[in-house]
């Protein structure tokens, strides 16, 4: 006979941790079935952020008047946070429904479906650092200097961030979903509008300008009110901004004002992750046992 | 003076407690923000009551092998859902000590794009085991599954008999103390069914517990000792499985003269 595991009580969100080794084959599952057997897979999952970097900053450098400094990285290092969480919290939102005849037949953790799909993103999240990698690489041969350095490590906690910020967002949307299948375009106007809110082709610093402007005229500052939205309201621009910190920040001579994270930065990261996961589990839990009457 | 209370009662392994389990029977699903708000408005968000299972009772000692039967739509596999965790009753208690094996339908969590090496794992970690408890006993799974040339060919190429294979052989790979069976064992060859009968009765040797739904009185005899009887949700009978059985037959038939005579009247 097999030894017992520990019991965790059942329904409850510590129970993933009786199904560590379902979890290692369902993000396996994914991680396979997108690479298997195309070499051209792994190529895509560069291919693709390099591509729609290229296409942004060139758009955007004749758009803005403002330059920012090795603005491809900038652009990149942006987006690449924003894809994660998007990728993770819409491919959550689907993980219950998608798995509706297991779930009708045999008792696991349902914590364990939206769970999986965010790991997986957050897999597929590092092997696109090749891309990130690639377009360094370039620059420090353009530049004639190593724009790598030791501080490049430091996205770790970023992802760290992301990844349980996303696990309560993809919790919520999961259940939610379960009972309103038209959630999914609620979802995508919401992210549509997250992504313009995260400044991920602009800079912060511009809002910034435009308040001394409004100071000065005497106007009430509307522009500082934003930036400070932007800045404190907004997790997945706190997450881009540490990314940058670690990323962009290093390779730059003179760094902003606005670029520079400080220990509150972290603070309300870790805050509005943490606190997000408590919202989804809360009402994932709460919701769990209607699911089979809905799907 | 609890020792000796506890001592008393009969120790079950399957307690179903007065559980009575509720569906809504709403003529349309509302399952989207749009029709919820239409109809909140409309104020047409009714609740439509189906009691599927009504206050029913069944406690079960290690060891019995126990016989669900009854029409379709009486509410068979509900209880068995009930009791493999996968519905939670609306009222009442359902208590299982020990661990379930549960045959509802073969290969729940079968992934026709893996190959069966990876569904072997696969499947065993959705049923709760661990990596390392599969490594062990993989080869008795792919020696009892008979699909040792096709380990690693994705599933989508299986016939349905080896999908069955696969999942009956994942689902039996430990001894369980209750084992639940839906008649799953349709599917497949004769010799493979009987190699199935052959598993299922050795386990209730080394003292699992069994349940199992079937419309074949002949097997359900063959298999189990005792039998509960359910009609519209209700238990109509429980107790020793010839009784049941016999009763059960005769209401049938009972059923078909009625019927018959309608006919002829008409």
């Amino acid at each position: 006979m097999a030894t017992k595991p520990r019991q965790y009580k059942e329904g409850s969100f510590f129970e993933i941790f009786r199904y560590k080794d379902l979890l290692v084959q369902l993000v396996k599952r994914d991680i396979k079935l997108k690479y298997r057997r195309s070499f051209l897979g792994y190529v895509w999952s560069i291919l693709n952020p390099l591509l729609i970097m290229i296409i942004m900053a060139i758009v955007f450098s004749f758009l803005f008047k403002r330059e920012i400094a090795l603005f491809p990285i900038y652009l990149l290092a942006g987006r690449s946070v924003f894809e994660l969480a998007n990728t993770a919290v819409s491919k959550a939102l689907g993980a219950i429904t998608d798995n509706t005849s297991l779930l009708k037949k045999t008792y696991v953790s349902k914590f364990m479906f939206p769970l999986s799909k965010i790991t997986s993103t957050t897999v597929d999240f590092i092997f696109s650092m090749g891309a990130l990698i690639i377009v360094m690489l370039v620059f420090s041969i353009i530049e004639g200097r190593l724009l790598f350095s030791f501080w490049n490590f430091g996205i770790i906690i970023v992802v760290v961030e992301a990844y349980i910020f996303s696990m309560g967002l993809g919790f919520l949307m999961a259940q939610l979903h379960v009972f309103f299948r038209d959630i999914r375009y609620v979802y995508n106007a919401f992210s549509t509008m997250l992504m313009y809110c995260s400044a991920i082709f602009y800079d912060v610093g511009m809002f910034y300008d435009k308040a001394k402007d409004q100071i000065n005229a005497g106007v009430t500052p509307f522009a500082l009110y934003l930036a400070h939205f932007v800045e404190y309201c907004n997790p997945v621009y706190i997450y881009i901004k540490q990314f940058r910190y670690f990323i962009w920040v290093p390779t730059l001579e003179t760094v902003p004002q606005w670029a520079v994270v400080t220990p509150v930065d972290f603070l309300l990261g870790f805050g509005y992750a943490i606190l997000m996961l408590a919202i989804g589990v809360f009402f994932f839990k709460r919701s769990q046992d209607k699911f089979i009457l809905y799907i | 003076m609890e020792n000796t209370e506890k001592e008393k009662a009969p120790q079950y392994i399957v307690d179903v407690d007065n559980v009575t389990v509720r569906f809504n029977k709403a003529n349309q699903k509302v399952d989207n923000l749009k029709e919820y708000f239409v109809r909140l408005i409309r104020r047409q968000l009714m609740f439509q009551e189906f009691i599927a299972l009504k206050d029913v009772n069944l406690k079960i000692k290690k060891g019995e092998a126990w016989a669900i039967i009854g029409t379709n739509g009486s509410g068979k596999s509900t209880l068995l859902k009930v009791i493999s965790r996968i519905l939670k009753p609306y009222k009442g208690s359902v208590k299982v000590d020990g661990s379930i094996a549960s045959l509802i339908e073969l290969g729940a969590g079968i992934d026709p794009k893996l190959t069966a090496r990876e569904n072997i794992y696969l499947n065993g970690c959705i049923l709760g085991y661990t990596k390392q408890f599969i490594d062990e006993k993989f080869d008795d799974i792919v020696e009892f599954s008979e699909l040792e040339d096709f380990l690693d060919s994705p599933v989508q190429n299986f016939s349905s008999g080896m999908k069955s294979r696969l999942g009956f052989s994942v689902a039996t790979m430990v001894e369980p103390d209750v084992l639940i069976v839906d008649e799953v064992l349709s599917v497949g060859d004769v010799l493979f069914r009987k190699k199935c009968m052959k598993r299922m009765k050795e386990m209730l040797e080394k003292g699992a517990t069994l349940l199992f739904v079937s419309h074949n009185m002949t097997t359900v005899k063959e298999m189990c000792d005792k039998a509960i009887w359910l009609n519209n949700g209700e238990v109509v009978m429980s107790g020793d499985i010839n009784k049941v059985c016999d009763e059960y037959n005769s209401t049938i038939e009972e059923k078909k003269a009625k019927e018959k005579k309608e006919k002829q009247k008409k």
